[in-house]
């Protein structure tokens, strides 16, 4: 019998419109993973019923011969950031932790009417904050891949840590994430899978639980790149809803996937390359360099100078849109409560309660650095050095097709290494993601080898904005785990 | 000029309002909902009124071309660029824990309004003019140790339109904020009705010596919801000021609370004044670029604005520009006046309409609007005295009658016999007979006592029952009179 929760999400469509396999089956199957790999934490809520009746629905649906969707049953997961009607979305959060949505945010929506089958809500950090998914009120998510001593002792980075743990276990076979800062290449890079932080403005937003509105991106996660070229197709278009979404076609993005990069140019950025670089990236960045070379691309050295201000401006500008995109949690209406005698003191009491320690630093980092007096010389000037940022990758894109970095400082940290990094420590794992966000240029995260250790190491391939059609020609090199792991 | 004699000298006034207009569109400002003003509560609310997970606000350009078109009326500058900004603060009644607003670049920048009161005419400047969300409704007394929120009113568009310091009287105040509500009537983008909230105004108010160039500190004076009651928290505040310096003591810059049933102002506690809202552009929304056209094509489409209709009214229809004042002050009233006037004198309409009309509509608490007398039955009233065939007597007659039944006023002639007697010798019987039954009275005009003949003419009047032209009366008197 067919391994059907390692299948990619092609291979299944193929399997299913030939009905060698049905929905119901491919759906029962990763059902039954989910259950094994309940110790991973992956999921906070798991939703069978509706993933069965939906498999059911979509079988018929083939039998019968109607219109199918491109993704038609295909079981996929949904970070617990996407609002899903009646089924309840948490964002990690204990004060979101009894909030049933009476609505459905687009790309969710999208995906559905796409025919995909929702197998359950996948774990986050807190409000997408953190690199580890370890800030999360339901608990860690494990990194399904062991450590040295076969233990599960790995963080799956974050926030989509719940996604990417997920792809990579067979718990689904693609999954929704979002990344603000990195959050859905780096964790691709931990568990050893693919992920799309596609152009700012590509995915609607509306109905995702915001933490900074100008860099949050909804992006697939999944075991190849054709796969997550299938769902971004899905994904992404403009929405009535949501002003900051481009207006323009959606491009056939598998179609694009010809492999063929030869005379391409690549460049490779001198500043990601710090003294004391992480031995293993450094290598396995090198083997990527390698392939592209041998696959007929040309390498050129290239210069981002602004590189070094990302994280910093990151960080303030991400926690200003955050402590003004969280204040709508107060106790008022949808949130959990805990009463005061004044209303200052019931805002006080729900929110101490409600967030958890980072979000709370977040919350606390972005009042401050809005506050009169401190506004212009932290958000101003952050506002200024983006923009800087910015013109560092257009200025690059004159040059070359495409970028090539490492997504992530390090393979997956442990719980316990984790744990005792400070939170400026911990911020700095987002290093070699961040400009890209700042810039809301296109980046696939994709694994390309293993550290000493056996753990999977990824790659970012940067791309200009808008201009996926032309980067994705690259994708198809770099085809999936099995291949290259 | 206006100022307050003090124990120490003679004071001058600074004021400057900041006032609020819940914009006319068919939805709110960011959302779909309806904003309609009076529907039962809180059934006019979308998720992104309500402030839920991930919703996010979209521009309704409706309210875009309705600032513009304030704008016009303000004589303002239209800025192509205007951005929102997010005002950050916690209340129960802001779903967001935001407002959203434009600080830093607003949709309409530096403008002025032309007001006319007993010291001439000036023009108040006004400083702009932005976009903005309202904020729920609180609602404190409905159930006791309860706040209620009301979200129907939550993401309505608003105007906040802020004057220069530029106001020197509590009737400048007044004529100014009468202005700013007929332009905005007259443009149909608030309704302007103050008693229901749709326009809002804070006060700002200082007080200096005579003669003095710099501001001294100011008082907000938040929520004042009416014409009179800002004059009045203007004339309040000022004197409290006045007293503080007068007595050795220094005024700080503070909010405070109109009293309306004390008529005084009272200071907010002072937790409400401690503010720091963190303003910083809202990355949810794109900014506003306007082109030349879209701006072009607005102006094209205007309808008159009251400053130009009252000089119209002046200029060709001859009106005084007290009456041309009073009828453009709303859009109502000018529309019945010009519906009423065509074919009639103007300055004869604008008599009855500020007189009669208005004294009846007042006695029954009527608006225009609702008024039982058709501008185009007003206007016919006043032809049939224009044409002789009733008279100016007679029409308060039949004005009444109209009022009372709503019928024009040639079937009322007509029905009732009102007539005027143009027939001579009908009237020089009734002469004679008056003449006959007061022969001592013609003696007495005889050896000299013209006034008397103001009396017969009452008398002729009385028996003819008001019908009798009261120039022909005259004329056929003294014809009379020389023929005894």
């Amino acid at each position: 019998m067919t391994d059907l929760v390692n299948l990619h999400i092609s291979e299944a469509l193929d399997l299913l419109n030939k009905k060698e396999i049905s929905s119901v089956e491919l759906t029962k199957a990763h059902l039954a993973e989910m259950e094994k790999a309940r110790f991973l934490n992956a999921y906070i809520t798991e939703t069978p019923d509706r993933a069965l009746a939906d498999a059911a629905a979509s079988d018929k649906r083939r039998a019968n011969g109607e219109a199918l969707g491109a993704l038609d049953g295909i079981p996929i997961a949904n970070k617990d950031l996407y609002c899903t009607k009646g089924i309840r979305t948490t964002a990690a959060s204990k004060i979101l932790s009894k909030f049933v949505p009476p609505y459905e945010s687009t790309v969710s929506q999208k995906l559905k009417d796409a025919g995909t089958v929702m197998l359950g809500k996948v774990n986050t950090d807190q409000f997408a904050m953190g690199g580890s998914t370890v800030t999360s009120f339901f608990g860690v998510t494990k990194n399904p891949w062991a450590d040295e001593n076969g233990e599960y002792t790995l963080v799956p980075g974050g926030s989509s840590g719940g996604s990417a743990a997920a792809v990579s276990a067979g718990l689904c076979m693609g999954a929704t994430g979002s990344d603000t800062g990195g959050s859905i290449r780096q964790p691709a890079s931990f568990c050893g899978v693919t992920g799309i932080k596609p152009t700012y403005g590509r995915c609607s937003r509306y109905g995702i639980v915001a933490f900074a509105s100008s860099l949050d991106q909804a992006g697939p996660m999944a075991r190849s790149v054709k796969d997550c070229a299938l769902m971004l197709h899905e994904m992404a278009g403009a929405d009535q809803f949501d002003s900051t979404v481009a207006e323009l076609p959606v491009p056939d993005y598998t179609a694009a996937l010809t492999g063929d990069i030869r005379g391409k140019k690549i460049g490779i950025p001198r500043e990601y390359r710090p003294d004391g670089l992480n031995a293993e990236v450094a290598k396995v960045w090198d083997k990527g360099i390698e392939f592209l070379k041998n696959a007929g691309a040309e390498v050129v050295d290239i210069s981002l100078p602004h590189t070094k201000y990302a994280l910093p401006v990151y960080y303030i500008i991400a926690c200003a849109e955050a402590s003004s995109n969280l204040s709508r949690y107060d106790g008022v209406r949808y949130t959990t409560r805990v009463d005061g005698k004044t209303l200052d003191e019931m805002y006080e009491n729900t929110r101490t309660d409600g967030f958890g320690a980072e979000v709370s630093r977040r919350i606390l980092l972005g009042t401050f650095v809005l506050s009169a007096g401190f506004y212009d010389a932290y958000y101003t000037r952050a506002q200024r050095v983006r923009r800087l940022i910015y013109n560092d990758f257009i200025e690059a894109f004159k040059n070359v097709d495409a970028i090539l970095v490492p997504a992530a400082p390090t393979p997956a940290l442990s719980y316990e290494a984790f744990k005792n990094m400070s939170p400026v420590d911990t911020y700095l794992g987002d290093v070699f993601t961040t400009p890209a966000s700042l810039a809301g240029v296109p980046s696939l995260s994709l694994p390309i080898g293993l550290s000493d250790k056996g753990l999977p190491i990824g790659l970012q391939v940067i791309g200009s904005i808008l201009t996926k059609t032309r980067f994705s020609k690259f994708l198809k090199y770099w085809k999936n785990r099995q291949d290259l792991i | 000029m206006y100022t307050i004699q003090g124990k120490t000298g003679d004071w001058e006034l600074v004021i400057g309002l900041e006032v609020h207009c819940e914009i006319l569109s068919e939805s709110k400002v960011f959302s779909g909902a309806s904003a309609k003003f009076g529907a039962e509560q809180n059934t006019q609310v979308s998720f992104i009124d309500a402030g839920f997970p991930g919703m996010l606000p979209k521009v309704n350009e409706k309210c875009i071309e309705q600032c513009v078109k304030t704008g016009f009326g303000l004589n303002a500058k239209i800025n192509k660029f205007s951005r929102f900004d997010r005002k950050n603060y916690f209340y129960a009644d802001l779903p967001q824990g935001y407002q959203i607003s434009q600080l830093y670049y607003p949709i309409v920048g530096e403008g002025y309004i032309e007001v006319t009161t007993d010291e001439g005419t000036r023009k108040i400047g006004v400083e702009r003019l932005h976009l903005e969300q309202d904020a729920a409704k609180s609602i404190h007394d409905m159930v006791p140790g309860k706040s209620l929120i009301d979200l129907n009113r939550s993401g309505v568009g608003l105007m906040e339109i802020v004057s220069k310091p530029d106001m020197h009287s509590p009737a400048e105040a007044g004529e100014y904020l009468r202005q700013l509500r007929a332009i905005v009537r007259a443009l149909g983008t608030c309704d302007g009705n103050m008693d229901e909230g749709s326009m809002r105004c804070d006060v700002n108010v200082s007080v200096r010596k005579v003669g003095e160039t710099a501001l001294r500190a100011r008082t907000e004076i938040k929520n004042v919801n009416s014409v009179r009651f800002v004059m009045q928290a203007i004339e309040y505040d000022a004197h409290r000021q006045i007293d503080i310096y007068e007595s050795g003591g220094v005024c700080r810059q503070e909010t405070r609370l109109f009293d309306s049933v004390n008529l005084e102002t009272r200071p907010m506690r002072s937790k409400e004044n401690a503010n720091d809202y963190r303003y910083f552009p809202d990355p949810d929304l794109l900014p506003v670029n306007l082109t030349d056209e879209y701006i072009e094509n607005i102006r094209k489409n205007l309808p008159e604005l009251p400053e130009a209709k009252k000089k119209r009214y002046i200029a060709e229809l001859g009106l005084t520009p007290y009456d041309a004042h009073v009828l453009t002050l709303d859009k109502e009233t000018s529309a019945y006046f010009e519906a009423a006037i065509v074919g009639r004198d103007a300055k004869k309409v604008a008599n009855w309409v500020m007189g009669d009309l208005f004294a009846y509509l007042n006695k029954n608490g009527k608006s225009i609007t609702e008024s039982p007398i058709k501008a185009i039955d007003l206007g016919a009233l006043v032809g049939l005295i224009q044409d002789g065939t009733i008279s100016g007597k007679i029409a308060k007659e039949v004005f009444e009658i109209m009022a009372e039944t709503g019928k024009d006023p040639a079937s009322i002639v007509e029905e009732k016999g009102l007539k005027q007697t143009t027939d001579t010798g009908a009237i020089e019987k009734i002469i004679a007979d008056v003449l006959a039954a007061n022969m001592d009275k013609v003696a007495e005009i005889k050896a000299g006592k013209d006034k008397l003949k103001g009396w017969f003419v009452g008398q002729i009047m009385k028996a003819s029952q008001g019908k009798v032209n009261p120039a022909l009366a005259n004329q056929l008197l003294d014809k009379k009179l020389g023929e005894v």
